[in-house]
Order: C-alpha cells, then sequence, then structure tokens
C-alpha cells in the first residue's frame, strides 16, 4: 500500500514539473552530457517548476497529517486545520510579522514560520478552551462553531491588518489571504524545514495512541496510553506542522478534510496506515490541484486555494449526509 | 491485589467528569476502603450519581484520588506506569463508540498496546491471544466486520475482548449490562462468570442492577453519596435493611428457588 502512495508522489514530483506553459522535455532534463548552465530544460525543471511542486508536497502533506491528528484527537471526522481556525490563525500570525515587520528569530527559527506557529497555537488553544468549558468531556458542537467563528473572525483581522499595510508590503501578503504556492525558490521551504522535521518526527510517536484515544480518553489510558503527554505532543505537533505549511503557502483549505477521508476510504482506520499514507496522498493532491490551477485557464494561474475548495466543498457536504458514526 | 485506603476524589473546575450534572468542587468519593482479593467477584452497588463509576476508574489509575491511595499488589497505584498497570488491570467502560470505521479485529488487537514497544506492531502471538479472546466471548465470527455496525450486546462483549486481549488479572467492568436487553444481559454474566470461574480473572464490576449483583457477585460494596455504607459477603449485605439504606426503596429478598441466587423484588417507596 505505502508502494502504491510513495510511486505515486514520486510520479508527481517528476511529471508536475515537466508540465507548464513552456513544454520541456524530459529526456533533455535528466540528460546529463549537457553542462547545467546551456540546459535551458533542467533549468526550467529545477529552478522554475521544481521549488513550487515541492511546496505543493510538503504543504499538502503537512495539512493533511494535521487534519489526521486533529480529528483523531477531537474524536471528529470534521475536526481540521480550517475547520478549528487554526489555519486562520496562522495566516493571521504570518500576516502580522509581515505588516509589523517583526525580525526577531527565536532559536534559529525566522520570525514569519515563526508567527504562524504561535498564531495557529493561539486560535487552537481558544478553540479547544470555549469546547471544554462548562461541560463535560469536549462538546462537539461547540468545537465546531467555535472553529468557525474563530476563522470568520480571524479572517477578518487579516484582511484588516493588510488595510493597515503600506503598498510594498500588501503585495508580499495577498498569499495569506488566498492561499498560493508560487515560493519563487528553495528559500522559502528551507526556511520551514527545521519546524517541519520536528513536527513529523513527534506524528511518528502518535498513530497507535490516536487509534486508543479515538475510542475515549478513560479507555485509553486504561490501556496504557500516557493521554495528557499524547494530547500535548499531537496539538503541538500539528501546530507546528499547519503553522509552517500556512507560512510556506497562506491557508489552503479542505487538504486536511479530503485527504485524510479519501486514504481511510482505502487503508481502513488504524492510524498506523492512514497518517503516513496521509502525508503521501495529502503531498500528491496538491501537487494535483496546483497543477490544474497552473494550467487550466493558462496564461492565467488560480490560486490554488479555488481548485481545492471546489473538489473539497462537494466532498465535504456528501461526508456530512453520508456519516452516521458520529452526531 | 488490590486495595483502597482512605480514598477521596473531588473534580476540579472544568475538569472532565462523567454523570453529568455541573456539581464541579463536590466531593465525589469521601474516604472510601475497598479490598480485592485474587480470584474475588466484587460488586460495587449503588443509586446513579453515588460514585460507581469514579471509584472503578480510581481503582484503575485513570484518576489519581484528591487524597488516600490506590495499592495494586501492596505498591501504590501512583509508583506504578501506566503500561504496567495495564497489563495488570484492564477496565471495560458502560459505552464504547468509535468515530471511525474500526474492524472488530482492530478494536480488540488494541488491547496489546501495553505489551509492545513504541514502534512495535502486532506479531503473530498478539494476533493468537486476539482472536483468542474474540473466541472466548463468542464473537469471532464479527472479527471483520465494522465495529460501529454491531448492536449494544456485541459491542460490549468486543470491548470485553478487547480488556482480555490485554491478559490482564484484573477486570474492571463499569455497567457491564446497563444498556442491554435480557437476553445480552444473560450473554454477558455467563461470559464474567467463566472468565472469573476458569481463567481465575479478578471481577470488579459497578452496578445499579441489585439482581445482577446478586446473580454473579461473592462480594459486594454499597456505595451511596461517595461514602460506602456497608461492604461484605453478598448473603450478609444485600438485605431489605441495606437496600433501603441505598434507595430508599422497600424491598422483599428471598432465595429464588431455581437459581439459587437472593432476588430483590422492589414494594414501594419505603
Amino acid at each position: 500500500m505505502f508502494a502504491v502512495f510513495s510511486a505515486l508522489l514520486l510520479g508527481a514530483l517528476v511529471v508536475a514539473p515537466v508540465v507548464g506553459s513552456t513544454h520541456i522535455s524530459l529526456a533533455r532534463v535528466f540528460d546529463r552530457s549537457i553542462p547545467f548552465a546551456d540546459n535551458l530544460d533542467a533549468q526550467i525543471f529545477f529552478i522554475a517548476r521544481l521549488p513550487r511542486v515541492v511546496a505543493a508536497a510538503l504543504v499538502g502533506g503537512s495539512l493533511a497529517a494535521s487534519g489526521v491528528v486533529f480529528q483523531a484527537l477531537l474524536r471528529n471526522p470534521l475536526a481540521t486545520p480550517d475547520t478549528l481556525g487554526v489555519s486562520s490563525g496562522a495566516a493571521l500570525g504570518a500576516m502580522l510579522a509581515i505588516t509589523f515587520h517583526f525580525d526577531v528569530a527565536v532559536a534559529g527559527l525566522p520570525p514569519i514560520p515563526l508567527a504562524s506557529f504561535v498564531g495557529s497555537l493561539c486560535a487552537l488553544a481558544v478553540v479547544y478552551a470555549l469546547a471544554t468549558a462548562r461541560r463535560r468531556g469536549l462538546s462537539t458542537t461547540v468545537l465546531l462553531l467555535a472553529g468557525v467563528t474563530m476563522t470568520g473572525f480571524l479572517s477578518a483581522l487579516t484582511l484588516f491588518t493588510q488595510y493597515l499595510a503600506d503598498f510594498t508590503d500588501t503585495f508580499r501578503t495577498v498569499r495569506w489571504l488566498m492561499g498560493m504556492l508560487d515560493v519563487g525558490s528553495y528559500v522559502p521551504i528551507l526556511t520551514v524545514l527545521p519546524m517541519l522535521i520536528a513536527a513529523f518526527a513527534l506524528f511518528a510517536t502518535l498513530p497507535r495512541a490516536l487509534d486508543l484515544i479515538s475510542l475515549g480518553t478513560d479507555a485509553a489510558a486504561a490501556r496504557g496510553v500516557n493521554v495528557i503527554r499524547a494530547e500535548r505532543i499531537a496539538l503541538l505537533s500539528a501546530s507546528l506542522a499547519t503553522g509552517a505549511a500556512v507560512s510556506i503557502s497562506g491557508p489552503i483549505s479542505f487538504i486536511g478534510l479530503v485527504v485524510p477521508h479519501m486514504v481511510r476510504l482505502f487503508v481502513g482506520s488504524d492510524h498506523r496506515l492512514v497518517l503516513p499514507a496521509s502525508v503521501l496522498f495529502g503531498a500528491v493532491f496538491l501537487i494535483g490541484c496546483d497543477l490544474v490551477a497552473r494550467t487550466a485557464f493558462a496564461p492565467v494561474e488560480l490560486p490554488v486555494g479555488i481548485i481545492t475548495a471546489v473538489v473539497g466543498g462537494p466532498f465535504f457536504l456528501w461526508l456530512l449526509m453520508r456519516s452516521s458514526t458520529w452526531e | 491485589m488490590l486495595r483502597a485506603d482512605g480514598v477521596s476524589f473531588t473534580y476540579r473546575r472544568h475538569a472532565r467528569r462523567p454523570g453529568g450534572s455541573s456539581r464541579a468542587g463536590h466531593d465525589v468519593l469521601n474516604d472510601v476502603a475497598l479490598s480485592v482479593e485474587r480470584g474475588d467477584f466484587v460488586g460495587i452497588l449503588g443509586p446513579n450519581g453515588s460514585g460507581k463509576t469514579t471509584l472503578l476508574k480510581l481503582l484503575g489509575g485513570v484518576y489519581q484520588p484528591t487524597s488516600g491511595t490506590v495499592m495494586l499488589d501492596n505498591r501504590p497505584l501512583a509508583a506504578w506506569s501506566r503500561r504496567e498497570i495495564a497489563r495488570r488491570i484492564a477496565f471495560v467502560p458502560q459505552e464504547t463508540n468509535a468515530p471511525f470505521d474500526f474492524t472488530v479485529l482492530d478494536i480488540v488487537l488494541m488491547g496489546r498496546f501495553p505489551h509492545l514497544g513504541a514502534f512495535a506492531l502486532e506479531g503473530p502471538e498478539d494476533l493468537a491471544i486476539a482472536r483468542g479472546a474474540l473466541e472466548e466471548t463468542g464473537t469471532a465470527r464479527f472479527e471483520a466486520r465494522a465495529f460501529s455496525t454491531l448492536s449494544g450486546g456485541e459491542k460490549q462483549r468486543v470491548v470485553i475482548a478487547g480488556a482480555l486481549a490485554q491478559s490482564p488479572q484484573l477486570l474492571l467492568l463499569d455497567e457491564p449490562s446497563a444498556s442491554l436487553d435480557i437476553g445480552h444481559q444473560i450473554e454477558v454474566q455467563s461470559l464474567l462468570r467463566r472468565l472469573n470461574a476458569d481463567r481465575g480473572v479478578t471481577m470488579v464490576l459497578s452496578t445499579h442492577d441489585l439482581n445482577l449483583a446478586s446473580a454473579l457477585c461473592r462480594r459486594l460494596v454499597l456505595l451511596r453519596d461517595g461514602e460506602v455504607l456497608g461492604s461484605g459477603p453478598t448473603e450478609e449485605v444485600l438485605t431489605p435493611d441495606g437496600v433501603r439504606a441505598l434507595y430508599g426503596v422497600d424491598a422483599e429478598v428471598e432465595r429464588h428457588p431455581r437459581t439459587g441466587h437472593l432476588t430483590v423484588v422492589p414494594i414501594g417507596r419505603g
């Protein structure tokens, strides 16, 4: 099963950069007899297009994994970085960092990804606190309503911040309103790589605990899970991954919802399969959506968020209609 | 084997609490003492909201007592790791729902969690233990079914199978038959009796069903408003006076001629 998903991702990483307004030949790209400086096809492939495809893969994989973690942790198939307001929090954080020129790097982390991470963590904390207050356990209804409200509220703040920004900054902040993947170089990717590596290392410790927690926290504790520690690792790693992804691309909706559910159709519900498969398939899915965004109305490029929403919106509704395992 | 001494428990404000109502800050349990011997079959009896579920969770180390200690094999539960406890004590909640489509075998295999290393996958031995547990609970034929499609009684037996897959010495069951019809109740009862008699699994269950308690348990603990009203062998504790103290109900307690168990017939508010 992993071989299939890995092969899909590898294929997408090679094929996607070939497609575009200028035709290039894959044979020429990998022709070692032509020096790189003279090989226009290789330059287009590696410098112009591959960074964008790699960014799509990392963002897609991170958002999908965060979706899986939130769904299991909150025992709710609709919990995702978007529906919880975590993505909007990350976007607002990035927006504030740019507009007000934060330039403190903490522990080697550059300001924009850091602000994204702090934004996602704060949004999550507010929603989580609301959903657990005055109720026994976690209220699903409050959680989702609070998430939706937070998303609207934070998006308004993000727009307001854009009004405050001066013209040159406005140009830089459009990404965090619409979601775009044209990173331009490998630099933005390398910048967030430490955060992503940390997040994925933490993800790796989670799958079995998530299986057990999804059946109830007390039952999981009785089976030997250190629930509080697992919850903290899960919230931290999912916020890290969402923050890192959003600082690359801005908020791209529906990945965290659609991908885990599609993957479950193929691999079942065991998180030891669902989590890694979602990372791989999330990467493929966003590469695919971005390919459509780049080429469907060429030479005009659509923001990729439009494509993921067009695919994800109906899927979300279908899921609402069909689901019987939660009320 | 398991002993609670002077155990009290208070839910902190905003803490997750089972059993409804918002009595935040109130004592749920007050100075509870209880001891369970190996091979015992103990029933914790009490009305709704008497603290039965909380007591079970304290005995299983799911919650920590506000004061007092719970000792497992003469060592405080707090000194055991979560995994060590789970290899000895399993807990069956009143109700289990899965938000995702786990298969029955998935659910039962999760019981192997405390026996596996952090990144280890279940091996053939774990699979054999899980299949054995399915066999024992009469749920082997559901193995590949989605857990969420089972009936209440089937789910309950699958969750018990998951608990057995933990290879525990002691099983804590919260209202094991509260939501089941009498057909399924009888099934679960005979399963529990068999596990206790044949496999020597020590049983502690909570219930408000007096007749279930008298049919299964050798010893009873009467719990009301978080305090122990009395405890001892079923024959001595399950009396009209005991029932009145517990529920405020006038009842006749007689030995049933065919089952040989004490049978409680409520007469009226007394």
